[in-house]
């Protein structure tokens, strides 16, 4: 193996560029289950949303209105689980499994037409001499404004969570819809859009695959990094800010271990296409060892349907 | 305005209902479906559910196939059912499926070209084994670490075929395959061979241990403490604990039996229908599988039909595919559309829908 | 009266499936008056309070407001009207802080600094203290309810509800709190006290109305009647007290030795060195505030945990690392406190919820497999002998009425004929029949021999029945005390867990 032919720079730079689609689907994701909703389904408005995306930026040649495009297919197939949770109570475990299944058959279905083609590109952000800084400028300011917009997401979700009305209600509806209800809230209504907003994070993260990382369109194409997101919310004991930490270690296991195969290692293919699954589940161990901190975090009604009676 | 308001009992009628109202509705949304393909949903729909079973000519070939595909999805699924029931999610039967199917076969290829009459029934066990072990891994994590289970059972599918890759173009390859990948064909070697039992109907020894899982699920569900506590720990865990259920136990003996009846699926297959192992051996009976648990109310009987149904719609669908042209595709989203009208439909079991107006603001 | 009434109340009516809850309750409350609204469990308390907040809404009938329509469609709209409400099962969040508990009770809270400000200024000129950023999952019940009422008062109400509030409460920490609220009243806030607790609306209300199935049977000035008198009213008929079989104790029959056992879950409580004797044919009670242990206690005593070696006899023998259903097969049964998805799963059968604890102990299990026909002849058998109020054995746990389906879990441990019995609030949320007779039951088991423990927050249960008594405070046991010894003033030094010194002085 030639450890010295991978460019460690540019594995760091696009580190990054792997992290997003992770990142934007967890970080969507820690706002539904702050809500006190399990959406199992992430892996499925994913791919919803990397179909949508690709389909239309394709049709119009212009990603950004492909984004948008994920986004509302994303949210849309969300509000599907919606419904269907918080409307006619279903459980949400099966719920969210149904809504992968059903939409890694509706975007194989949708995509027909489209594989094999290149998406239009969507452009590296120019951010003058922040760009041409030596070893930074290529690190963290030669991207896309994808992954810029990830991060200023996460930054709000944070914000937002912490220091206003909506968060705080937004929290207490995940702690206890009960006592929110009791209060006077409506946990369906917050619920909801809590939901539409995680889709419309998935879907954004789905389309930068599709658009950006890949850039083409093929049959489940997210291979699992929807469930990876859902780990990674456990991961970050569903703080916004260790979302970060949690796609951009991810994002670097993902880059290393391609750049290992490119490089020839002489660790198999297979070990090395492996070990982002393995490694997400020693994570997964190593934090819910620490069983008493796991449970402090999680929000409390966490999965549990709510059903106004009198 | 509609509401609803919780039934003081579930609702027995509506629980054995829900499933034919969910086929009813989605037979609608699947001609919907079909239509804004392009096609005539009447016939896309006799082509899928009618024809393969009563075709004149395409019958003869694609009935054996009904009781071929039902087969590992039924296994499976009564598998999952044990788990499901007492809210225990293993949703990697796809990962133990292809783990039976490559220790059962790795076991028997070990002994190649012996003619020993026990090679089969030994590479049955070692097949229900290498399920059984690759379901111990989120079972012991969950166990010892409280790890989630869900999450650990799918990442390690992903495992599993990355395994399965390596076994066919590597450890497993045919020695005399003139460098194609998949393993040696198991079964044309008599001594490892899965065969049509009854000739025509497809049925071979993973249909028969269908059957006897059905029963077998059947009799703990109804008459045995273990399915009590099952059910139990599905319905109200405390309860459960309050009664002398170890949660722990039981979460290990649902997802090893599980894995070991998915395990048992796969090695079935790779004896069977499959013939070798391949890199795209598997094709996900084991999601599909989750569909068939949960449409048969996690019933045993409902299970049986259930995975015939959906056998149905895998040999309609490629008849379809063949005929039609509708692409594979539209029958995955087809199972998943199914999947959410009878988990809404669901509702009628626990909930009245009333109209008018309602009490609490 | 020539004064507006501040709440006006007529014909108010609301009906749920199978249940009339409010049938034309007519009554005011006056502007500064501690207003009684007392009634037996299910009377239709809760859900008159609910319709005046604005959680429910009332299918006939009108309320006014300072002469004005009043008909709140959520309880923003109450709040913003000046009514505040402390519920009985809290509407706290456990991993929030105070103040952001506090902000989430309020319409248009002020800046965080300056809310948690406003908090310490009202919660000491009350004299509830309170640090506003403490999480409340961190807080004992009493402060908890502090929490509540601190919410209540920053927003000025003009009417207080407060539902059950001293159920969680020891008795000084009631006289805090009747401080607090004649301290309201003579602020001109008028305060409307649901309760079944007879002494203390005689000592703090101005008028009381009482509720029976729906339906106001009796308005009247609580000082002006005994308790007996209102408990006459509240139940309709004279409830004769529980009666013991007078024998005098046996053996020690179970011996828990510094018992100690880790909480489960991020909020609960540790058990710390608990020890205590049971004698056969003995009722011991154990007293305490919620939270300060009591369902870990059960669990433990239960088997539900594992404790460690040397902690549990029973009879001698070391059972402390035996599991639930092994300690039900040599006569330790137990009962706990959440009816509903505890002691019985709710969308379960009886006949099923009937072998949840008896499968083994009556013998409906062979190799296994499990006798349904016998389970349903036991389900059949409790139903009877208890007088659980069901169309049969067939119907699910949860479509039976609280007192009905706490009846059937006392009665199927009560008929295995165990050697000790463990209950946890075994009347909680009963009605006053029904708790008579399970309170009864418990009587006449230890009459036979079986030795009793009941673990209650209602001290006059406790006083009624258990011939010892020993309180529980943050996981820690008192001594046993003979009842008969006890005043109040001492059992509430017990339960703030000044046990030792009170002991040592008695």
């Amino acid at each position: 193996m030639d450890l010295s032919s991978i460019n460690w720079l540019l594995l760091l730079a696009s580190l990054m560029v792997a992290a997003t689609p992770i990142l934007l689907a967890a970080i969507g994701e820690l706002v539904v289950e702050k809500a006190g909703v399990l959406n199992l389904g992430v892996e499925g408005m994913m791919i919803m949303g990397a179909v949508c995306g690709f389909i239309i930026a394709v049709e119009t040649g212009s990603a950004p209105l492909g984004f948008v495009a994920a986004a509302a297919g994303g949210a849309l197939l969300s509000m599907l689980f919606g419904v269907l949770t918080q409307f006619l109570m279903s459980n949400q475990v099966a719920t969210g499994l149904a809504l992968t299944l059903f939409g890694l058959g509706l975007s194989a279905l949708m995509g027909q037409g489209y594989i094999g083609i290149k998406a239009p590109g969507i452009g590296k952000l120019d951010l003058g001499p922040l760009s041409d800084l030596p070893v930074l400028g290529t690190i963290l300011f030669r991207h896309d404004a994808m992954v810029y917009v990830s991060i200023a997401i996460v930054i709000a979700v944070w914000a937002f969570l912490k220091f206003t009305r909506g968060g705080l209600i937004l929290r207490a509806v995940g702690e206890s819809h009960d006592a929110a209800h009791a209060l006077g809230y409506n946990v369906i209504r917050v619920r909801l859009m809590a939901i539409a907003f995680g889709g419309g994070c998935a879907g954004l993260g789905g389309a930068y695959l599709s658009l950006v990382r890949v850039p083409s369109w093929t049959e489940g194409m997210t291979a699992g990094a929807g469930w990876i997101a859902l780990a990674i919310v456990v991961f970050a004991s569903w703080k916004a800010g260790r979302i970060i930490v949690g796609a951009y270690l991810f994002g670097g296991i993902t880059v290393l271990q391609l750049n290992l195969q490119a490089a020839g290692a002489k660790i198999p293919v297979e070990v090395l296409s492996m070990s982002p699954y393995l490694i997400t589940i020693i994570v997964l161990v190593v934090i819910s060892a620490d069983r008493k901190r796991a449970a402090h975090n999680a929000p409390a009604d966490l999965g549990k349907s709510f059903h106004a009676s009198h | 305005m509609i509401w609803l308001e919780k039934r003081p009992a579930p609702s027995r009628t509506w629980s054995a209902a829900s499933p034919i109202v969910a086929v009813f509705l989605t037979l609608i949304a699947g001609g919907i479906m079909f239509a804004i393909l392009g096609k005539n949903p009447f016939e896309a729909l006799r082509t899928i559910f009618w024809d393969p079973l009563f075709h004149e000519q395409f019958a003869s070939f694609s009935r054996p196939q009904l009781l071929v595909k039902a087969g590992p999805l039924i296994l499976i699924a009564i598998g999952l059912s044990f788990g499901f029931r007492a809210g225990i999610w293993n949703i990697g039967a796809e990962g133990q499926y292809i783990m039976g199917a490559i220790v059962g076969a790795a076991v028997g290829l070990a002994l190649y070209p012996s003619e020993s009459v026990l090679i089969f029934p030994l590479m049955v066990v070692a097949g229900a084994l290498g399920g059984w072990a690759w379901a111990m891994i989120p079972g012991l994590l969950k166990v010892r670490f409280g790890t989630n289970e869900i999450l650990v059972s799918l990442m390690l599918v992903y495992v599993a075929e990355n395994i399965l890759a390596s076994a066919a173009v590597g450890w497993l390859k045919n020695p005399d395959g003139a460098g194609f990948p998949g393993s040696r064909n198991l079964s044309q070697w008599e001594a490892s061979a899965n065969p049509e039992l009854i000739a025509g109907t497809g049925a071979h020894w993973g249909v028969m241990a269908a059957v006897i899982a059905v029963v077998f699920a059947y009799v703990v569900f109804t008459k045995h403490i273990l399915g009590f506590h099952i059910r139990l720990s599905g319905e109200a865990p405390r309860a459960a604990r309050f009664a002398g259920v170890n949660p722990n136990l039981l979460v290990l003996v649902c997802l090893g039996l599980s894995g070991a009846l998915a395990g048992l699926a796969g090695l079935f297959e790779v004896t069977g229908p499959a013939g070798q192992i391949g890199i795209d051996f598997n094709v996900g009976y084991g999601f599909t599988a989750i569909i068939v648990a949960f449409l048969g109310r996690l019933h045993p009987i409902g299970i049986l039909l259930a995975g015939l149904l959906m056998a149905l719609t895998y040999i309609g669908g490629e008849l379809a595919s063949f005929m039609l042209s509708i692409p594979g595709a539209a029958i995955q989203a087809f199972q998943g559309m199914l999947l959410f009208f009878l988990l809404g439909v669901d509702v009628a079991t626990h909930y009245r829908v009333r109209f008018g107006r309602k009490g609490v603001a | 009266m020539s004064q507006t009434p501040l709440l006006d109340l007529s014909g108010l009516r609301k009906a749920y499936p199978g249940v009339v809850a409010n049938d034309d309750v007519t009554f005011a409350i006056q502007p500064g008056e501690v207003h009684a609204l007392l009634g037996e469990n299910g009377a239709g308390k809760s859900t008159l309070v609910k319709m005046i907040y604005g959680l429910v809404r009332p299918d006939a009938g009108t309320m006014m407001l300072n002469g004005t329509p009043f008909a709140p469609p959520e309880p923003r709209a109450a709040r913003a009207a000046g009514v505040a409400m402390v519920f009985q099962h809290f509407s706290l969040f456990e991993a929030l802080s105070v103040a952001e508990n506090v902000a989430l009770g309020m319409e248009n809270p002020p800046k965080p600094s300056a809310l948690a400000a406003r908090i310490t200024e009202v919660s000491n000129t009350y004299g509830l203290p309170l640090d506003p950023n403490r999480r409340v999952g961190d807080l004992s019940a009493g402060e908890r309810q502090r929490v509540e009422i601190i919410r209540c008062l920053l927003q000025d109400p003009r009417l207080l509800i407060m539902d059950e509030p001293t159920s969680v409460l020891t008795p000084q920490e009631v006289d805090i709190l009747f401080a607090t609220l004649r301290k309201l009243r003579a602020e001109g806030t008028a305060i409307l006290y649901i309760s079944h607790k007879l002494e203390e609306i005689r000592s703090l209300c101005d008028a009381a109305t009482i509720l029976r199935l729906g339906k106001v049977v009796a308005r009247c000035n609580p000082r002006e009647k005994t308790a007996s008198e209102l408990a006459e009213l509240m139940v309709g008929t004279s409830l004769k007290p529980p009666k013991s079989g007078g024998a005098a104790p046996g053996d020690i029959i179970l011996k828990a030795q510094d018992l100690s056992m880790p909480s489960a879950s991020a909020f609960g409580t540790p058990l710390r060195n608990i020890s205590f004797e049971l004698r056969r044919g003995e009722v011991l009670g154990i007293g305490g505030v919620a939270g300060n242990g009591q369902d870990e206690l059960l669990m433990a005593l239960s088997g539900e945990r594992k404790l460690p070696q040397g902690s549990l006899y029973f009879e001698g023998e070391d059972i402390g690392t035996r599991p639930a259903d092994m300690r039900r097969r040599i006569g330790v049964l137990s009962a706990p406190e959440e009816r509903l998805g505890h002691a019985a799963a709710p969308n379960m059968s009886l006949t099923e919820n009937a072998a949840l604890t008896a499968a083994r102990r009556q013998g409906m299990l062979s190799r296994g497999f499990v006798n349904w026909g016998a389970a349903k002849g036991f389900a059949e058998k409790v139903i009877g002998a208890f007088d659980v109020r069901t169309p049969g054995p067939g119907v699910a746990a949860r479509a039976l009425s609280g007192g009905n389906l706490q009846k059937f879990v006392i009665g199927r441990e009560v008929m295995q004929a165990p050697e000790v019995l463990i209950v946890n609030q075994p009347t909680w949320g009963v009605d006053a029949a029904a708790a008579a007779f399970i309170r009864q039951s418990m009587l006449d088991l230890a009459a036979k021999g079986t030795g009793v423990v009941v673990i209650s927050q209602d001290l006059d249960e406790l006083m009624e029945i258990s011939d010892r008594f020993a309180a529980l405070n943050e996981g820690r046991l008192s001594a046993e005390v003979p009842t008969g010894d006890l005043t109040m003033e001492k059992i509430g030094l017990m339960l703030g867990g000044a046990q030792t010194t009170a002991m040592e002085q008695a």
